[in-house]
C-alpha cells in the first residue's frame, strides 16, 4: 500500500478510517462557520433537521460573522445580520459582528483553527484554512446547516496536485504571484474535485499571512482544500495570535504527507524565474508576467478581500505609496481584512499613509470584492484588484473589467495609474517590505 | 417561472444551453443574493448573461453547461435558483465540485456527461436518472452520463441532504 497524502491522512483520522482518494466517508467536524449571506439559509436547514429544541454540535466550535454587507447596505442584509445575531444568541455560538473583519481572517486571527482541524465553512474561499495546516473547505448553507446539528458531514476524499518550489523568491514576488502563476498552469478547473498541497524550501520559507494566499486561492482552480503542512512557524504563529501553544503538535506525521503518498502530479518551479503576475479579465487563469500588460490603464485600485488584506499587506502598500500621491486618473479603495488590521494600521501610520496618498480607507470586510457595495464598478472601468477574483461582473458591471496582482504591484500601479511592474519602483521602498515579511513569521 | 409543479427530469423539454466556466456569479449575481428565496432570486438568473431566462423559462425545462458548470463561490442561491425558476435538471460535461455537491443536496438532479456538448440550444431533452442517460429528441441520440458514485445515490434516494440527516438523528 502507498502512503497517504494530507487529504487522505485528515479524512481517515476525522472518518476513522483507512481511506484513500475516492473513498467516501462521513468526517467529523472540528470548527463550522457561517456568515451573511449563507448563514441565514443554514439556519433554516437547521431548524428543519433538528426541530424546534435543535442544539449545535459544539457551540463553541460554531463561528458566525458579518462581513459580506457589512455595515448593511440595505434593509435585507440587515435583517439577515439580526437573524445571524439572534440565532447565535440563542444557541450560544460565536459572533462576530460588523467591523470585526471577514470571516477566514476572523478564524485564524482569533485562533478558532489549529493544524489538523476539519473545517467547513460556508464561503468557497474557507480553503484559507490550510494555510494553518487545517483541512478547510467551502460548503454550501445546506451541507453547513446539517454539519451544524451533527458535528459530521460527507466527503469524497480528493486526489491530490502538488506545487513544489525550490530557492528564494525574487524582490517583489509574494505568495499571490506564485498562486496566480499555479493556476495559470493547471487553469481555472485543474484541481477541481481534489486537494492542492504547496511545498519546498519556498513555501517551508513562507510567512503565515503568505501561506493563506496560497490556500486561499486554491478553490481559484477548483480546489476541495488547498494545504501548506504546519511546522514551527506555524506554531509561532498560533502562540503570537492567541498567546498559546497549537493543542496539536506541528510534528505529529498524521500532519505530514507521506513521502511515498501517490499524486495526480507534481508541478516543480524555481522561485528565481517567477516574475510578478497579473491575472487578466475574466478569470485567475488568465495569468501573465506583469510585463505583458505593463502600460494598460486603469480606474480603480483595491486592495483588500481575504487574499490579501492583511496588514503586511497594507505596508507593503504603503511602504511604495509613502510621502507620495496616488495618480490622479486612478481613485484607490481599501478595506481591511479585520478589525485587528485596521488597528494595526492605525497604530503603526498606514493608515495616516493611505489617506495623505489620496486613498479610501473604509470598515473592515468583504468590501466591493464581490460587487455589493463599498466601490462597484460601472460599464467602463477597469479594476486592478488584490482580489482573488476577476469573473465577469465580479465587481460590478458585466462591461467592466477586473484584473488581479499582488499588493506590491496594485502600489506601483497606484503611483503611475495605469498597471506598472513592482521591480520599476525605487527598491529602497521595499526595505520595509523584507523587514514585515520576516518580523511577523 | 415555475408554476410551482414538481418537473420531472423524464418529461422532454427545452434546453437552455451555456458555455464553459459559468460561475455563480452568472448563475445568480451577488447582488440579489441578500435573499435567499426561490421564487424571488429566480426572478434574476442569468440576468445579465441571458436577461431573457428568468421571462421565458418554463417549468420542466433543462440548463446544459460545458465544462466546469457552476465554478466560484458557495453560494447556494445558485442551484437554489434554478430550482426556483423550475428547471428540472443540469447536464454538463463537468461540474464545479461546490455546486455539484450543493445541487445533490438540494435535490437538483445533476448528470455529468462528457457528450453534453451536442446539446444545441432549444433542443428537446429528458434525463432518466436511473440509467445515466440524456436523451435528445431533437437530434434522436442518447449520451451516457457517469452513474452517480452508491453513497451520493443513497442522499438523493432519500430526498437530499436534509431527509437523509433527519434519518441519521433519529436513529442516534
Amino acid at each position: 500500500m502507498t502512503g497517504k497524502t494530507f487529504a487522505e491522512k485528515q479524512l481517515s483520522g476525522k472518518s476513522g478510517r483507512d481511506v484513500h482518494a475516492g473513498d467516501y466517508v462521513e468526517a467529523e467536524i472540528d470548527v463550522a462557520m457561517a456568515h451573511d449571506i449563507t448563514g441565514p439559509l443554514a439556519f433554516q436547514t437547521f431548524d428543519e433537521v433538528t426541530g424546534s429544541d435543535g442544539a449545535l454540535f459544539a457551540p463553541d466550535r460554531t463561528v458566525f460573522t458579518i462581513d459580506h454587507h457589512a455595515p448593511a447596505d440595505g434593509v435585507q442584509a440587515a435583517n439577515n445580520h439580526n437573524a445571524l445575531r439572534e440565532f447565535a444568541a440563542e444557541h450560544g455560538a460565536h459572533q462576530y459582528d460588523v467591523g470585526d473583519g471577514i470571516c477566514h481572517q476572523v478564524l485564524v486571527e482569533e485562533g478558532h483553527v489549529g493544524p489538523g482541524d476539519l473545517v467547513v465553512g460556508a464561503d468557497s474561499h474557507s480553503t484559507t484554512y490550510g494555510g494553518l495546516g487545517a483541512f478547510g473547505t467551502g460548503v454550501g448553507s445546506t451541507d453547513l446547516g446539517t454539519a451544524m446539528a451533527t458535528g459530521d458531514l460527507w466527503f469524497r476524499v480528493p486526489e491530490t496536485r502538488r506545487f513544489e518550489v525550490e530557492g528564494d523568491l525574487p524582490e517583489a514576488v509574494y505568495a499571490k504571484d506564485l498562486v496566480l502563476k499555479f493556476i495559470g498552469d493547471v487553469g481555472f478547473a485543474g484541481c477541481t474535485y481534489m486537494a492542492a498541497e504547496y511545498a519546498g524550501s519556498t513555501v517551508a520559507a513562507l510567512p503565515l499571512h503568505e501561506r493563506f494566499v496560497l490556500a486561499n486561492m486554491a478553490i481559484e482552480m477548483g480546489g476541495k482544500a488547498g494545504i501548506v503542512e504546519p511546522d514551527e512557524r506555524t506554531a509561532r504563529y498560533l502562540e503570537a495570535q492567541t498567546g498559546r501553544a497549537p493543542s496539536t503538535d506541528v510534528d505529529d506525521p498524521a500532519l505530514h504527507a507521506d513521502p511515498d503518498a501517490e499524486y495526480v502530479d507534481v508541478h516543480t518551479y524555481r522561485a528565481e524565474e517567477i516574475a510578478p503576475q497579473v491575472s487578466t479579465p475574466s478569470n485567475p487563469e488568465n495569468a501573465v508576467d506583469v510585463g505583458k500588460v505593463e502600460g494598460t490603464e486603469i480606474d480603480q485600485l483595491f486592495v483588500g478581500t481575504c487574499t490579501n488584506g492583511r496588514f503586511e499587506d497594507m505596508q507593503v502598500v504603503a511602504d511604495v505609496l509613502e510621502g507620495e500621491e496616488i495618480a490622479p486618473n486612478v481613485r484607490m479603495v481599501v478595506v481591511p481584512a479585520s478589525g485587528a488590521v485596521y488597528q494595526q494600521m492605525l497604530e503603526t501610520g498606514v493608515l495616516t499613509t493611505f489617506v495623505d496618498a489620496g486613498a479610501v480607507v473604509q470598515s473592515a470586510g468583504c468590501g466591493p470584492c464581490a460587487g455589493y457595495h463599498q466601490g462597484v464598478l460601472g460599464d467602463s472601468d477597469v479594476c486592478l484588484a488584490t482580489a482573488n477574483r476577476n469573473f465577469p461582473g465580479r465587481e460590478g458591471s458585466m462591461k467592466s473589467s477586473v484584473y488581479l496582482a499582488s499588493p506590491a504591484t496594485v502600489g506601483a500601479s497606484a503611483l503611475y495609474g495605469e498597471i506598472t511592474d513592482p521591480r520599476r519602483v525605487d527598491t529602497s521602498r521595499y526595505d520595509d517590505v523584507a523587514l514585515a515579511k520576516g518580523a511577523r513569521s | 417561472m415555475s408554476t410551482g409543479d414538481d418537473p420531472d427530469p423524464a418529461t422532454p423539454a427545452r434546453a437552455w444551453v451555456f458555455g464553459d466556466d459559468i460561475d455563480t456569479d452568472q448563475i445568480i449575481p451577488s447582488r440579489f443574493i441578500v435573499s435567499s428565496d426561490p421564487e424571488e432570486i429566480a426572478q434574476h438568473t442569468f440576468e445579465d448573461l441571458r436577461p431573457e431566462f428568468s421571462e421565458s423559462v418554463r417549468a420542466g425545462e433543462f440548463v446544459v453547461g460545458g465544462e466546469n458548470f457552476g465554478s466560484g463561490s458557495s453560494r447556494e442561491q445558485a442551484p437554489l435558483s434554478l430550482l426556483g425558476a423550475g428547471v428540472a435538471g443540469v447536464v454538463a460535461q463537468s461540474f464545479a465540485r461546490i455546486f455539484f455537491r450543493n445541487a445533490i443536496n438540494l435535490g437538483l438532479p445533476v448528470l455529468i456527461s462528457p457528450e453534453a456538448g451536442r446539446i444545441r440550444d432549444g433542443d428537446e431533452i429528458h434525463m432518466e436518472l436511473d440509467t445515466g442517460t440524456i436523451v435528445n429528441h431533437t437530434r434522436d441520440e442518447r449520451y451516457e452520463a457517469e452513474p452517480l458514485p452508491e453513497f451520493l445515490q443513497s442522499i438523493v434516494e432519500r430526498g437530499g441532504l436534509k431527509p437523509y440527516t433527519k434519518a441519521k438523528l433519529n436513529e442516534q
